[in-house]
Parts: structure tokens; sequence; C-alpha cells
């Protein structure tokens, strides 16, 4: 019932133009230096804690519920509290990201106090020399179970984020172990994203395509194998006219710096809110408009291939490869690991070329944009 | 109930989508939707004024309805909000938060 209404709501926010959700970094500083990170971790000029709460008043009037706040690692800033509390005197629906590395006690405590929705967690091995080798803080996955304890007997609800890379492939099954024993939700999610600057050399840390299209017919990882991994359906105007993903339309990303994008993973910066009223922004960029009129039936390629009912293709990676109404080549390789099925993008590649995929000598960097989950508590 | 005052949970996450009220509380992660009426009454809990007073100030100001009719509906709907924690029930009056009473939340 809760999934209907929230179907019906995001459908209401959508035909009124609201931006119901949004994702608010507070922060790019981080305690640790995970190996696939894409953010620059020195502070060019954070918003103040004032600046952030004019921001707050004004995603509040412009009718943002489901707030996520994260970073970096918002525990590095001294006032995160401050923040949070505000946002919650505001009637956010509050979801913190953040590794726990800094929760103890009494941050447990206001955590609980404050009423947020989620805590989520970055987990990525249930071995400490893999989890620790990822994050580079020696000690960091003993201090995040501590926390995800200390948070779960104050009966706050945690999620761990379980990002799959080659260091850590092998390990997602004992990490679902480790999230049934701490009764907490896990979700797996094999993408890689290039750095903010454009940098693409962490996607070389991707796992490979032979390992995707494993993982994706592992029960345990998705589930229905048949149905997760189902030949693409025939294709139908919906498919074609509707709306691809919310970034823009119901959903927004704003940097510690006021940057204003239509996604934390569409970095098109389309207005900064220490210049301009939130509201304008949302309203009137040019940039936010195009970005929202992004329709299937227009893409070049994408509209000829078969997978495209199907396919969770991504206008965020597309620009980020050069054109949001390109191709996202994540996706193309994430359809082809379900399906063996090779995308319209993949075709019109492998002509001039000898092969796209990797093998074991020239592994891809392609990876997925797909995200499970399990293991509910 | 007859000197009801009614306060919205601080462990609730409210925003208003055109014409109705969306809320979710942090205990056990239910989302509700309440209509126009339901979150004219919502709005109006600080828990200063009384729910006789809301229901004759606001709900019947806005809406043609008998005020007896719209009081037992009024204590109804808190009732079952306040089963459900997301409405706090006192026969004091309390005082909002002070970001709430600035900016009317």
């Amino acid at each position: 019932m809760t999934t209907a209404l929230m179907q019906e709501l995001n459908a209401k926010a959508l035909e009124l133009g609201v931006p119901f959700s949004a994702h608010l970094d507070v922060t790019y500083r981080c305690n640790e230096r995970c190996v696939h990170c894409y953010l620059d971790h020195d502070d060019h000029g954070e918003m103040t804690l004032s600046e952030l709460k004019n921001l707050l008043n004004q995603l509040a009037e412009a009718g943002v519920f489901f707030l996520t706040l994260s970073g970096g690692e918002v525990l590095m800033r001294m006032d995160f509290f401050d923040i949070l509390g505000y946002a919650r005197e505001l009637r956010f629906n509050v979801k913190i990201k953040t590794n726990a590395f800094m929760i103890r006690e009494k941050e447990a405590d206001l955590i609980r106090e404050l009423g947020v929705q989620s805590v989520q967690i970055s987990i990525y091995s249930h071995r400490p020399e893999i989890h620790d080798g990822i994050t580079k803080l020696p000690g960091s996955l003993r201090r995040s179970v501590a926390a995800i304890r200390l948070l779960k007997s104050r009966g706050v609800n945690v999620t761990m984020a379980n990002v799959l890379m080659r260091q850590n492939l092998h390990d997602y099954a004992g990490v679902r172990a480790l999230a049934k024993e701490l009764c907490v939700e896990v979700t797996t999610d094999p993408t890689i994203t290039p750095k903010m600057d454009g940098d693409r050399g962490v996607l070389g840390l991707g796992i490979r395509d032979s390992q995707l299209s494993e993982i994706f017919h592992d029960s345990q990882f998705v589930g229905n194998v048949e149905e997760f991994c189902a030949r693409p359906a025939a294709l139908d105007d919906g498919a074609l006219d509707g709306v691809p993903c919310s970034a823009g339309h119901t959903y927004c990303y704003i940097s510690p710096y006021g940057d204003v994008y239509p996604c934390v993973q569409f970095p098109l910066a389309c207005g900064n809110v220490r210049k301009e009223k939130f509201l304008d922004i949302w309203r009137h960029s040019k940039r936010i408009n195009e970005a929202r009129s992004i329709r299937a039936r227009d893409l070049p390629t994408c509209s000829t291939c078969a997978h495209l009912g199907s396919c969770t293709r991504c206008p965020g990676l597309a620009f980020m490869e050069g054109n949001m109404r390109g191709p996202s080549s994540l996706d193309c390789e994430k359809s082809f690991a379900r399906t063996g099925i090779a995308s319209a993008n993949m075709i019109a590649r492998m002509a001039p070329r000898t092969a796209i995929h990797g093998s074991a000598d020239h592994p891809s960097t392609f990876s997925s944009l797909v995200q499970i989950t399990s293991a509910r508590s | 109930m007859k000197n009801c005052y009614i306060a919205r949970s601080p462990m609730v996450a409210a925003r208003q989508l055109g014409s109705e009220m969306v809320i979710m509380s942090a205990t056990d992660s239910t989302l509700f939707s309440l209509n126009e009426v339901a979150s004219l009454i919502w709005k109006s809990a600080d828990g200063a004024t009384p729910l006789r007073e809301i229901v004759n100030d606001k709900v019947c100001a806005e809406f043609d309805v008998d005020p007896e009719i719209a009081f037992a509906d009024a204590e109804r709907l808190v009732g079952e909000l306040a089963e459900r924690g997301l409405l706090l029930l006192t026969n004091e009056p309390a005082g909002p938060s002070p970001v709430e009473a600035e900016r009317g939340l």
C-alpha cells in the first residue's frame, strides 16, 4: 500500500513540477580515501550553516519531502547536527549517508532523537583487510560495524551500501551474511562512476563484464534470475514518451558549494543558490529544462535499441560520456550482461572495432548501473 | 476530549503536496496522505489551540460543514493519528517549536 501511495505521490509531484526529493552534500571532505571515490575532498568554500539553513527553508517551500544528507563524510562538519536538527524542524524526511566511523553513543542518540528516517552506511567487505584496504583507513570496518550496532540498538533504520569492484567482488555474500547478523538491509551496486573532473581512470576498478554477467545470474544477488535476465520486452509508446528517470523532474542534487544539478550522477550545473533562488533555478534554468525534455523517442541511438523498454539508461552517465541524449555505455553493458543481447550502441561501436567487451587482459572500463536490495530486516 | 490539544509528533516528517499533506513516521516508516480537511487540522496542530477551536475557526470557516459533525469527525481523526504516533494529545496547551512557530509549519 505504501508503494502504491508512493507511486501516486511521485506522479502528483511530477504533474505539479515539485522537487519531491533532494540530495544535499554538506561537504566533500572525508576521513576515508576510498579508492573508487569520484570526489575532490578539498574544501573549496562550503556553504556556511547560515547559508544551509536558508537553503533548507527554500527547499521546504519548494515542496521537498525526502532529503538525503550526504558527502564526503557528513560528520566532518562540526555543525552537522545543527544542520540535521534544522532540517528535522522543517519536517524533512531525512536519510543520512555516512561511513559511520565517527558515530559513537552520543551521535547515535542524537540521530535517534532527531527522528532520522534511515542511515545508509558504506560497507565494502566483511573482511577488515579488504574493507580497510578500499577505504585506506585502518580500523574503519570495525568502527562502522560498531556504529551499526549502536544505531540498531536505538531502533534506527540502517542500510548497508555495498559497492562492488574488483577488490571486493567475491565478498558480497559475506557482506550479506553480516547484514543478516546485524538485522539490516543491504544494497549491492556494481557502479563505479567517473570522477567529477571527468577523469575516467577509476572506471578501471570496476568489475569485468564476464563477472557482471555471473553475478546477474546469481539468484542470491538478483532474486528471480529468469525475470531479471529476461529478453527485452517489445516497445510501447509509454517507454518511448515517458519520463526516463526522476532527475530534474521530481529530484535534484545540490553540492556543498550551492551548485544545483538534475541528479548526483548528472554533473550539469544548472545554477547556484548563492546567486539565485532555488525555485528560480528549478523552474527556469535552461539547462535543467533541457535535461527535463529528454524522451526515449528522441534518442538517436537508443530509440532503435532492443533494450529500450527495459534499459535503465542514465542520462547523467550519458552526459558524462559526452551527450545527454547519447547512450550510457555502462547501462548497455548491464543490459548485455543480463541478456547476452548487444545494445544498438554496442553494435554501432563494434562495426569499426574488433571488440567492445573486456577480456582478462583488457578488462572493460564499463560497469553497470544496477542496484539490488535484499535481506530486509 | 473536551479540552483536547493536539501537537505534531517530533518523530514525523511532513510536507504539503498540492492539496494533501504527506506524512511519514520515522518510527515505522509508514507513509500517510491526508486530505484537504485533515491537512488543515494537521497544520493547526500547534499544541496550543484546542481542537474545538481548530474545528470552529479553521474547518468550519473553510468548509460548509455542521460544527458538531465536524468536531466528531475531527475527534476520530486525531484519535487515529495519535494511535499511530503521528499526533500527541494533551489536556494542557504546549507551544510549537521555535522554527515551526516562525514558519507556520
